[in-house]
């Protein structure tokens, strides 16, 4: 555009030039007359031309809308498939790094025990399950979508075509009619409610690109989560990181194998009790194999796992080895006034992925 | 291993053992929430059960067009929801056999032994496999009443694979589980 724009400009100031030469030459009056006569002349030539550019552009304009549309539509299509992409592996195939660490766990137990025969079995469930395309665990769980975009995203027809593509995922077999209204008991068999799914957006400017996590709690798990108001008499806890450790260790023995274990925490030091327990979960969206950026925390993490697996709680709780597959721990700041510890507990079946889409709404590539 | 096959009785169940992992073959009902509800309540069971192994589960089932059935997903349900019921259903309708996840409580651990009975745990979560082992839908109870998570499902399955957690004999690897992990905390912290 700009370089039109610069060549219409050279010419018009052109043709002015010429008609300044022709005056300057000819000073009779008559010919300035023809002159003026040919400049008429010429402006009339170039209203037409405007004219008919002004037609064009509005062929082009419509032409345009046009296209928007389509491709507006197309990238709904596209947000709609990916979604409901994102679902059907998201339940039916564990991220890799939960992966190692299951086979770690397996290959640790001992032999021809109740806790390697368990193991075995949830090995086996882990692959039959994605070679079926099926979910892994009957109980798919609440559905957390984590959504961080660009400055711009439509965040209304996004969780708009998330729900649509939630109810064909239940609808094919992804997902278990798993939403009942509180009250009445009633379910839909479509998933959604107020609640449901459970979908965050976090706008970052400094992203290119929309990423989307999906994770899928059961109910099993959920149920043995536990938050801790510090300090805890009754366990000896204070408001400091050994009282810290003292819950969460509690909290790993009240579960015993209830939770499905071998089971990985999510933890949040501090928040109210909303966001800790929001941040907790949180956490499990962070890999296995991180490590904490904050020194002591790191060194918690470690010691939670290594002494939960002391405890001989064991997978499904039948003793053994491993009991907690992995921690994770962040902070939020806190009231003077509270100091809570929010634990959230993720079953073996820990279902977590994540992609980054394409500005056509497709899936780029896989995080996890 | 031990090799439980179908029809079971009384004497085979009093010969497992807490920590016995097992293999299923043959028949069992799956009954939750609502049938429990119900026989406590004191209504008949729509078949019988004496001697009969009863699954806490909500399978996911697909209706074919020929009218028979396909169990797509068939993991347990937690059991202890059931713990004010179950000893109940076991002196009523002499079941010998309970298949759930987490465990139960003293009512069925005293019932167990009372009426000869076993709690069997399956693996929690493990769907697919759980699917793979049954081999038929024989027949459904109560699914107008119940619709079809809560209803009797009469399956045939092939080594359905269990670990004994609670036995005839007063053993429960739940309370021993408990009771040792709590100690060792206690020695941890
Ligand atoms: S806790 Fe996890 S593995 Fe266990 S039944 Fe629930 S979703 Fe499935």
């Amino acid at each position: 555009m700009a370089v039109r724009k610069k060549k219409k400009v050279a010419k018009t100031s052109s043709t002015k030039k010429k008609v300044a030469k022709k005056k300057v030459a000819k000073k009779k009056v008559a010919k300035k007359k023809v002159a003026k006569k040919k400049v008429a002349k010429k402006k009339v030539a170039k209203k037409k031309v405007a004219k008919k550019k002004v037609a064009k552009k509005a062929v082009k304009k419509k032409v345009q809308i046009a296209k928007k549309v389509i491709k507006k539509a197309n990238s709904d299509k596209a947000l709609f498939d990916t979604m409901l992409e994102l679902t059907r592996v998201t339940s039916a195939e564990i991220p890799d790094d939960v992966q190692k660490v299951v086979l770690k766990a397996l290959a640790r137990e001992e032999k021809n025990t109740t806790a390697e025969y368990a193991m075995n079995i949830i090995q086996a469930n882990i692959v039959l399950a994605k070679k079926k395309s099926q979910p892994i665990c009957q109980d798919t769980g609440t559905i957390h979508i984590f959504v961080e975009h660009p400055v711009g995203l439509d965040q209304t027809k996004f969780r708009k075509i998330t729900e649509k593509a939630i109810v064909k995922a239940t609808q094919v077999g992804y997902l278990r009619q798993n939403s009942v209204d509180s009250l009445t008991g009633k379910n839909e068999g479509i998933n959604i409610g107020p609640g449901h799914p459970d979908l965050h957006f976090k706008e970052n400017p400094k992203r290119k690109s929309v990423k989307i996590s999906m994770m899928l709690k059961g109910g099993g798990c959920e149920n043995v989560g536990a938050q801790y108001s510090l300090p805890n008499t009754e366990l000896g806890a204070g408001r400091d990181l050994d009282g810290v450790r003292k819950v969460i260790l509690d909290a790993v023995q009240k579960a015993q194998g209830k939770g499905c274990g071998p089971g990985v925490l999510g933890i949040c030091i501090g928040g109210d009790r909303g966001s800790g327990y929001k941040y907790s979960k949180e956490q499990l969206l962070r890999m296995l194999d991180d490590t904490n950026p904050h020194p002591d925390l790191k060194k918690l993490e470690k010691d939670i796992v290594e002494t939960s697996n002391k405890l001989g709680i064991g997978p499904m709780g039948f003793g053994g080895k491993t009991t907690l597959l992995g921690c994770k721990i962040g902070v939020l700041n806190r009231l003077p006034a509270s100091f809570f510890v929010s634990i959230s507990y993720m079953c073996w079946a820990y279902r977590r992925k994540g992609i980054e889409l394409s500005n056509k709404m497709e899936i780029k590539n896989w995080i996890y | 291993m031990i090799k439980l096959e179908y029809p079971f009785t009384k004497d085979k169940i009093r010969e497992l053992k807490v920590g016995d992992m097992v293999l299923i073959s043959g028949k069992m009902f799956t009954g939750r929430d609502a049938i429990h509800k119900y026989l406590h309540e004191g209504n008949p069971s729509p078949v019988d059960l004496n001697n009969q192994i009863i699954y806490h589960c909500g399978p996911v089932v697909l209706e074919n067009k020929d009218g028979s059935y396909e169990v797509k997903a068939a993991g347990p349900t937690t059991s202890i929801r059931e713990e004010p019921y179950q000893w109940e259903v076991m002196r009523d309708h002499g079941i010998l056999g309970v298949i759930g996840k987490g465990g139960m409580g003293p009512k069925t651990l005293e019932g167990n032994k009372k009426y000869g009975c076993v709690y069997f745990h399956a693996i929690g979560g493990a769907a697919q496999v759980l699917a793979e082992k049954i081999k038929s839908v024989d027949n459904v109870y109560l699914k107008e009443k119940f619709g079809s998570p809560e209803a009797i499902w009469e399956l045939t399955v092939d080594e359905f694979p269990v670990v004994v957690t609670m036995d005839a004999h007063g053993n429960s690897l739940h309370e021993k589980v408990n009771t040792d992990s709590s100690n060792k905390l206690k020695s941890l912290l």
